[in-house]
C-alpha cells in the first residue's frame, strides 16, 4: 500500500511563490489580447472588423472624417483571427491578460465606442473584505472552458486558498457572485434565486467574455448577452476563458491587494 | 473509409429513404450488426425539412446517410434504437417534427416552460428573440408513496461544477429512481453557426465544449474538408494527431485527480490536478492556448509550430511521474474498494443507449474512431485502443489510464517522424455542398454534420457530441445503486454538461 502523505512530503512543495515574487505565473507562451496600434493602420481598411467574429472591433469616422479604430476588450474571444487579418502590423499577439476592472469601460479602447458601453452601478464598499473572500459560482451557461480554469485555482500550483479566497457551496455565505456564461433563458431564474439569497454586502463578477458580453454563444433563441441588464457587475474579467494568473490577478485587484493594471482598454505597467 | 491518405476525404453514401420505410431499415441495421450513430434535421429550403440518419452496416465499414423529407408525422425508431430517442426528442423540439409511438414522447432539449412562438430552428423564427418562458412548469410526476423521498439537488450545486439539476427518488441509501434534468445550459450553438463564414465557424467550435475544444475544431474542419475535397498536408495532420493527444492527457489527468477527489484521497488529488496543470502549461507553451484553441482552420493549421527542440522531454518526465501516480492508485485499497463494482454498465445496454469512448471500452466494446474510422494522422500510426470488460468504476478509470500511456507514446512517435511542409492548403467547399467529419475525443465519438449555403457560408452545423451520448447512458447505472456511491460513480464517467447542452 502506498504512503500517500509521505508521498506529498517527498514532493515538496508545489506552489508558485507568484503574485509576492514576480516570476512563476506558470502562463509561459499564454497568447492574451491582442495589441493595436492605431497608427499603423491603413485608411480604408477594415480587415480586423470584418475578421473578428464577436463584434469586438469597429473602425468609423469621426465627426472630423478622421477613421476611428475601437477595440472592446470586453466583446474578445481571444481567436487572433484579426492579427492574422492585419496587413499592417496594427493588430499583434501580445502576452496581456490581466484585464481585470472595475468599470465596464475601462475595457474599451478608443474613444468612439464610449457611448455604446454604460457606465457599472457604483460597488458597496468593501471595508473590511480585503484579507478574505467567498465566492459562489453560478455557471449560466458557459463552455466549461472558464469552470476548467476555476478548477485550476485550487490545484497545488496556483492553491488560491493560501490567498484568503474560497469557494463557498452555498449563497448565503458568500460575499461575491462569480458568474459565467452569456445566461441562457433557464439559468436566468437559478442565477437571480442565486444572487437574492445572498447577504448584503454583496458584490458580482462577470467571468469571461461571455459573462461580459455575451461572447460567441450570446444572442439567438437560448441566450442573453451576459450580465447587461441582469445583475449589476462589480468586476469584470474577460478572456475565453480569463487564465489561472488572471483570475488571481482581478480577486486580489478586487480586494484592493493589486493594482487595476487595464485603463481605456490598454494595459499599463 | 479514410481521411488519413492523400486522397481526398470521401464522401458519405446518401441514401433517400421513405418516413414510413424507417423502422424496417433502422431493424435491418440494428440485426445485422450495424449500428446507427445519430439523426438530425435542417431546412434544405424555407418550409422543407429534411432528417438524416447517420450510421454504419459493421464497425469499420463506411458510414452511410438516410435522407428523408417527411410529409407528415414520423414513425419513431426509439423502441427499435434506444439511443435514437434523444435525437427524436431533440428534432421534435427544435424542428416541430411530429414522432409517433416514440416510448418518452416529452421534451429533451428544451425546458417544459419554454413556449416558443415557432420551433427555433424554423428559418421564420424571429432572429435573437429569446424563448419565453415559465421557470415553474414542467418537473417529475407526482410521488404517491409517503416512504420514498425526493432530492432535487441543482441547478446550482456545490463546488464550481456545471448547472444541471440532479433528481434522485430514494428509501434511505437506496436510490430507486434518478433523473438528470440537463439542457439548463442549452445555448443553441448549433443555430449560431448559421450565416458564419468558415474561419468564425471554427472559432464557434472550439467553444461548444472547453475541455473538449481541439476535437470540437478538428470534427468541424474535416466536415468542412469533405465538402470541400481538400487534401490537409501531411505536416498539418501529424499536428493535429498530436494535438488531439494533448487534449486527452490533460482531460485524463483531470478525470484521474477528480476522481481521487470523490474517494477522499486528498494527496492523490492534488497530485492528479497537479499533473493536469503541467500539460496544460506545456499546451500553452507550445500553442499559446491551455486549451489547444485557434490553431485549426479547414484546410490545416492558421500557423505551424515546433514541437521538437523542447516537447519530448518534457513529455517524458510527465511520463514518469504520471506512471508513479497511477501505479500508487492501482495499489491504493481504500480508492479501488469504492470503484470495483460500483456503478456497472453492462455490455448490451451500452450498445443499445449508444455509450461512447472510454465509457463502451470499459464495457467490452473494442471501438475506437482513430482506429476504426482513420482521419487526421491516426491511419499510419501505431495506436494501441485498452478495453477492459467489467463495466465498473474501476475499468472505466483503468481505461483512462491505459490510454494516457498510449497518447504520450502516439505525441512521441509523431515528434519523431514529424517532417517539414507546408501546413495549409486551399479549401473552399462548393455552395450547398455538405460534409460529415468525426473525431475520437477524450470522452468518445464526436460528430459534426455541416451543410453550406447558397453564398459558401454555414446553413447547418450539426454536432454530435459524446458526453450527449453518455448522459442517455449514465443514468442506467444509478437506478437501484445507493447513494454514496453516486459522487464516485459520475466521476467515472467523466460527463461534461457543456456538450451534451450545447
Amino acid at each position: 500500500m502506498p504512503i500517500w502523505t509521505l508521498f506529498g512530503l517527498i514532493s515538496g512543495k508545489a506552489t508558485t511563490a507568484w503574485p509576492a515574487s514576480a516570476d512563476g505565473d506558470g502562463q509561459a507562451g499564454f497568447l492574451g489580447f491582442p495589441r493595436f496600434d492605431a497608427a499603423k493602420c491603413e485608411s480604408g481598411c477594415a480587415d480586423c472588423a470584418r475578421a473578428c467574429p464577436t463584434e469586438a472591433i469597429t473602425v468609423r469616422a469621426d465627426r472630423a472624417g478622421a477613421e476611428r479604430l475601437s477595440v472592446d476588450y470586453g466583446r474578445c474571444v481571444v481567436c487572433q483571427l484579426c492579427v492574422e487579418a492585419c496587413p499592417t502590423g496594427a493588430a499583434a499577439t501580445s502576452a496581456d491578460w490581466a484585464f481585470g476592472v472595475r468599470e465596464r469601460s475601462d475595457l474599451v479602447l478608443g474613444a468612439q465606442a464610449d457611448a455604446a458601453v454604460r457606465p457599472s452601478a457604483p460597488s458597496a464598499p468593501r471595508n473590511g473584505f480585503r484579507r478574505s473572500l467567498h465566492i459562489r459560482h453560478v455557471d449560466a451557461g458557459s463552455c466549461n472552458g472558464c469552470e476548467s480554469e476555476l478548477q485550476a485555482l485550487n490545484n497545488p500550483f496556483y492553491n488560491l486558498h493560501r490567498l484568503g479566497i474560497f469557494f463557498t457551496p452555498s449563497p448565503r455565505f458568500a460575499d461575491l457572485l462569480l458568474v459565467t456564461g452569456p445566461v441562457t433563458y433557464a439559468m436566468h431564474e437559478p442565477l437571480r434565486r442565486a444572487y437574492e439569497a445572498m447577504p448584503e454586502p454583496r458584490w458580482v463578477m462577470a467571468f469571461g467574455t461571455c459573462a461580459v458580453s455575451g461572447g460567441v454563444a450570446g444572442g439567438g433563441y437560448a441566450c442573453r448577452n451576459g450580465l447587461e441588464g441582469i445583475l449589476p457587475v462589480d468586476l469584470y474579467l474577460p478572456g475565453c476563458p480569463p487564465n489561472p494568473a488572471a483570475i488571481v490577478e482581478a480577486l486580489l485587484m478586487f480586494l484592493d491587494r493589486r493594482q487595476q493594471r487595464v485603463t481605456g482598454g490598454r494595459l499599463g505597467d | 473509409m479514410t481521411q488519413a491518405t492523400d486522397a481526398a476525404p470521401a464522401r458519405i453514401k446518401d441514401i433517400p429513404i421513405e418516413a414510413a420505410d424507417l423502422p424496417a431499415a433502422v431493424s435491418g441495421i440494428v440485426r445485422g450488426g450495424g449500428r446507427m450513430q445519430m439523426a438530425y434535421a435542417w431546412y434544405p429550403a424555407p418550409g422543407r425539412i429534411q432528417l438524416r440518419y447517420l450510421g454504419s452496416r459493421a464497425q469499420r465499414d463506411e458510414y452511410f446517410m438516410w435522407r428523408c423529407e417527411p410529409r407528415g408525422p414520423v414513425p419513431s425508431v426509439a423502441a427499435i434504437c434506444p439511443l435514437l430517442g434523444w435525437y427524436e426528442r431533440e428534432i421534435a423540439d427544435l424542428f416541430g417534427v411530429a414522432f409517433t409511438g416514440h416510448p418518452e414522447p416529452n421534451r429533451l432539449v428544451l425546458h417544459e416552460g419554454a413556449r416558443p412562438w415557432r420551433p427555433p430552428f424554423d428559418p421564420a423564427y424571429p432572429a435573437d428573440a429569446i424563448l419565453p418562458f415559465d421557470p415553474a412548469e414542467g418537473g417529475l410526476p407526482e410521488l404517491e408513496s409517503p416512504d420514498v423521498q425526493r432530492l432535487p439537488f441543482g441547478p446550482v450545486r456545490a463546488d464550481v461544477v456545471e448547472s444541471a439539476e440532479m433528481v434522485f427518488l430514494y428509501v434511505g441509501e437506496h436510490i430507486i429512481h434518478y433523473h438528470p434534468r440537463l439542457f439548463f445550459k442549452h445555448r443553441g450553438m448549433e443555430k449560431r453557426f448559421e450565416g458564419r463564414t468558415l474561419a468564425a465557424g471554427t472559432i464557434l467550435a472550439e467553444r461548444v465544449s472547453g475541455v473538449g475544444s481541439f476535437a470540437h475544431a478538428l470534427a468541424f474542419c474535416q466536415a468542412v474538408e469533405q465538402a470541400a475535397g481538400c487534401v490537409v498536408p501531411e505536416r498539418a495532420r501529424m499536428l493535429r494527431s498530436l494535438l488531439a493527444e494533448l487534449e486527452r492527457l490533460y482531460n485524463h489527468l483531470h478525470y484521474l485527480g477528480h476522481l481521487a477527489h470523490t474517494t477522499t484521497l486528498k494527496v492523490g488529488e492534488a497530485e492528479g490536478k497537479l499533473l493536469e496543470e503541467r500539460a496544460k502549461q506545456i499546451n500553452a507553451r507550445l500553442t499559446g492556448s491551455r486549451f489547444l484553441r485557434g490553431l485549426l482552420i479547414p484546410g490545416g493549421l492558421r500557423r505551424d509550430l515546433d514541437p521538437r527542440p523542447w516537447l519530448s522531454g518534457d513529455l517524458e518526465s510527465l511520463r514518469e511521474r504520471v506512471a508513479t501516480y497511477t501505479t500508487m492508485l492501482e495499489n491504493t485499497n481504500s480508492h479501488l474498494d469504492r470503484l470495483i463494482t460500483t456503478g456497472p454498465l453492462a455490455h448490451d445496454v451500452a450498445f443499445d443507449q449508444g455509450a461512447t469512448g472510454p465509457i463502451q471500452r470499459a464495457s467490452g466494446f473494442d471501438r475506437d474512431l482513430r482506429r476504426d474510422h482513420p482521419y487526421a494522422a491516426y491511419g499510419g500510426l501505431p495506436l494501441a485502443v485498452p478495453v477492459r470488460p467489467s463495466g465498473d468504476a474501476h475499468a472505466r478509470a483503468q481505461v483512462r489510464i491505459a490510454e494516457i500511456d498510449a497518447s504520450i507514446a502516439l505525441i512521441q512517435r509523431v515528434i519523431l517522424l514529424l517532417a517539414d511542409g507546408p501546413v495549409r492548403a486551399a479549401c473552399a467547399p462548393p455552395p450547398g455542398s455538405d460534409g460529415l467529419g468525426w473525431a475520437e475525443s477524450p470522452r468518445g465519438s464526436l460528430f459534426y454534420a455541416v451543410h453550406l449555403g447558397p453564398d459558401g457560408s454555414l446553413a447547418r452545423v450539426k454536432i454530435k457530441s459524446p458526453s450527449f451520448s453518455n448522459w442517455r447512458v449514465f443514468p442506467f447505472t444509478v437506478h437501484d445503486s445507493n447513494m454514496m456511491d453516486y459522487a464516485i460513480n459520475e466521476a467515472s464517467f467523466g460527463l461534461t454538461i457543456a456538450g451534451c447542452d450545447r
